[in-house]
């Protein structure tokens, strides 16, 4: 049972992707905690394991045993419309490749979780939250008018703007160059200064120092923890 | 998500791609239109059988001829001369016949009139006084003939008034049928030629002058006129038991003979064009069929499309409901814009095609309504599957699409 400091608890995880001969083992017997307002990295080569953390971290599947208790709720056995709701109220994600919507303004593209949860006043809070990225002049750009960098900071206003307990950013800087990522990665560091709890999935060495604490993952387990 | 912001985005997504949208509503936009112009024509023939059937006369009865059986090949109606000029006489009795107005032995056959140099085929009848009354027609111009001239085979005609016209004969003067003169006496008033046909283009002789000098044979059929519309079952039975009697038949399902009233004629012929109008709204509403795949092939490309946005909604909080939602009313939108505008080509066809082509189109409220009602029902069903597969999908694997 997680202690109610504990965001994130996840206890015996294992994921097994396909079946029989063919089975491959993504995570195994993982064990994690992270707590509230924590900032965590973690690290490791491709295939091991990284991906499929992210997504059952970010309650976008579910694992194929053990048990993850997300804010002291278990969420590893929620339905697929309980799970969207979890991610809706909970989780704000800050993908690799932006994932804006093209035709969409800034601003418009920072409302669309609000669409899901039926909030008033949908735009004053999407301006809030690009303020905070220091996007306050770019409300009605559209993303292609927008440089990768800002791009970025378009997406986590998006993830920011339904007040999340959790920022997951999957490689938030695999598509940028050293100063836009500079800016990000700031964004997310004065993110988690104000308390925000944030997990930064990635293999860039450069990455990892934002955050208070990382840890390594190979073959679906946790080799090394190391604290900032 | 709130239904209007459904709509908005589903608007938002239907405008990103114009050219496509408006091409998969115009499968609709013609299916629709097509249901309800083809209804609509159906109608309006449909209509216009029925008033010249009954311009005719609701009184009329017709004999015809009991059906010949020879070497065992059924002949059809009317192909055995069962019928004479002495049941015309049976029928004429006041006495056993009182709801009997008129009588007319009716013997017919096609033939080419000359006038001078003009010449034009027609139906010519042979028929007696009768014919006028029980026709329910009137003369434009000149008498018809009279008993007298059917007792002395008078060489006269009278005819229709897109006869005289295209031959050029007024009264008096002498035309040929099968080389032989007449002369015409008279012209009769325009009937009309909706429909079938055309009730202005005909001559009629005396019986007798037709039998001898025209086709020969007997009475082909013999048309009657009850006193009123309420007499005509009582009109029925008196025909019938006349000509049992003449025809010496005890068994009456045994009669050469049939007897029919207009409102069995009209119902026939209402039964006619109802079939005709099913059948061609039957292939309009398999064009409106086609449409509906139409939308969902879209649906179906769209959601394939759209996979990587699909995949975003989800993760930021879309449940498979919302996107279910999204993707059937998208194709609800399509296919209520076709039927709409399916609609408006529908009354514009309506209100064109009497103009240009002289076909007549009745359009009224029902079939407009169904539809409209099958065409957003086909954007429904249509879109149910390719919605099914969006809402289905995985996020990740969504998000993944690129």
């Amino acid at each position: 049972m997680p202690s109610p400091d504990e965001l994130i608890h996840l206890e015996s995880i294992n994921k097994v992707y396909g079946s029989g001969d063919g089975a491959v083992a993504a995570l195994r017997d993982f064990s994690l905690t992270v707590a509230s307002g924590e900032s965590l990295a973690v690290m490791g080569p491709s295939g091991s394991g990284k991906s499929t953390l992210m997504n059952i971290l970010g309650c976008l599947d579910t694992p194929t045993s053990g048990r993850y208790w997300f804010a002291g709720q278990d969420v590893s056995r929620l339905s697929e419309t309980e799970l969207a709701g979890v991610r809706n109220r909970r989780i704000g994600f800050v993908f690799q490749q932006f994932q804006l919507l093209p035709k969409l303004s800034a601003w418009r593209n920072v409302e669309l979780p609000l669409l899901y949860r039926n909030v008033r006043d949908r735009r004053s809070l999407a301006l809030q939250a690009l303020e905070q990225v220091g996007l306050a002049n770019r409300v009605d750009h559209r993303p292609s008018q927008l440089s990768g960098g800002q791009q970025q900071r378009v997406a986590i206003a998006r993830a920011l703007v339904t007040d999340p307990d959790l920022i997951l950013a999957d490689e938030p800087t695999g598509n940028l160059d050293t100063a836009s990522s500079r800016d990000v990665l700031a964004v997310l560091q004065e993110l988690n200064e104000q308390g925000r709890t944030i997990v930064i999935i990635t293999h860039d060495p450069e990455v990892a120092p934002v955050a208070k604490r990382t840890v390594h993952m190979r073959d679906g387990q946790l080799v090394e923890q190391v604290a900032a | 998500m709130s239904l209007l912001k459904t709509i908005e985005t589903g608007l938002r997504s239907l405008l990103g791609h114009r050219l496509r949208s408006v091409l998969t509503t115009l499968g609709i936009l013609f299916g629709v239109a097509a249901v309800i112009a083809t209804v609509g024509i159906g109608q309006a023939s449909s209509d216009s059988v029925t008033a010249r059937i009954t311009s005719l006369g609701t009184n009329l009865l017709t004999i015809t001829a009991g059906s010949s059986v020879s070497a065992g090949v059924f002949g059809g109606a009317g192909s055995a001369n069962t019928l004479s000029m002495s049941d015309v006489q049976g029928l004429q009795d006041r006495q056993s016949a009182p709801d009997i107005a008129a009588v007319a032995p009716v013997s017919q056959g096609r033939a080419t009139l000359v006038d001078g140099s003009t010449n034009w085929s027609t139906t010519v009848s042979g028929s007696t006084d009768g014919w006028l009354v029980t026709n329910t027609r009137t003369l434009s111009s000149g008498t018809f003939f009279n008993a007298n001239d059917v007792a002395t085979r008078t060489q006269v005609i009278v005819l229709g008034s897109t006869t005289a016209a295209n031959l050029g004969a007024a009264v008096g003067d002498i035309v040929l049928v099968k080389q032989i003169p007449f002369q015409v006496i008279g012209v009769l008033a325009s009937a009309g030629s909706q429909g079938f046909g055309n009730q202005d283009d005909l001559a009629v002789v005396p019986f007798t002058t037709a039998q001898d000098e025209l086709f020969g044979g007997g009475v082909q059929r013999i048309l009657l006129s009850a006193t009123s519309a309420s007499t005509i079952g009582s009109a029925y039975l008196e025909a019938n038991q006349i000509l049992l009697q003449t025809h010496h038949i005890t068994d009456p399902s045994q009669a050469d003979f049939t007897i029919t009233t207009q409102t069995q004629v009209l119902s026939t012929a209402q039964a006619v064009t109802q079939t005709l109008t099913i059948l061609l709204a039957s292939v309009a509403a398999i064009s409106l069929l086609v449409g509906g795949i139409g939308v969902m092939n879209i649906m179906l490309v769209s959601v394939t499309e759209r996979t990587s946005e699909i995949g975003l909604r989800k993760a930021l909080g879309a449940t498979p409901v919302d996107l279910f939602r999204q993707f059937v009313i998208e194709a609800g939108m399509l296919t209520a814009l076709g039927g709409l505008l399916g609609v408006a080509t529908g009354l514009a066809v309506g209100y064109i095609v009497p103009r240009a082509a002289n076909i007549a189109v009745h359009i009224t409220p029902l079939p407009v309504l169904v539809a409209v009602g099958v065409a957003v029902a086909v954007g429904l069903v249509f879109g149910v599957y390719p919605a099914l597969r969006a809402a289905r999908l995985a996020p990740i694997e969504a998000l993944r699409a690129q």
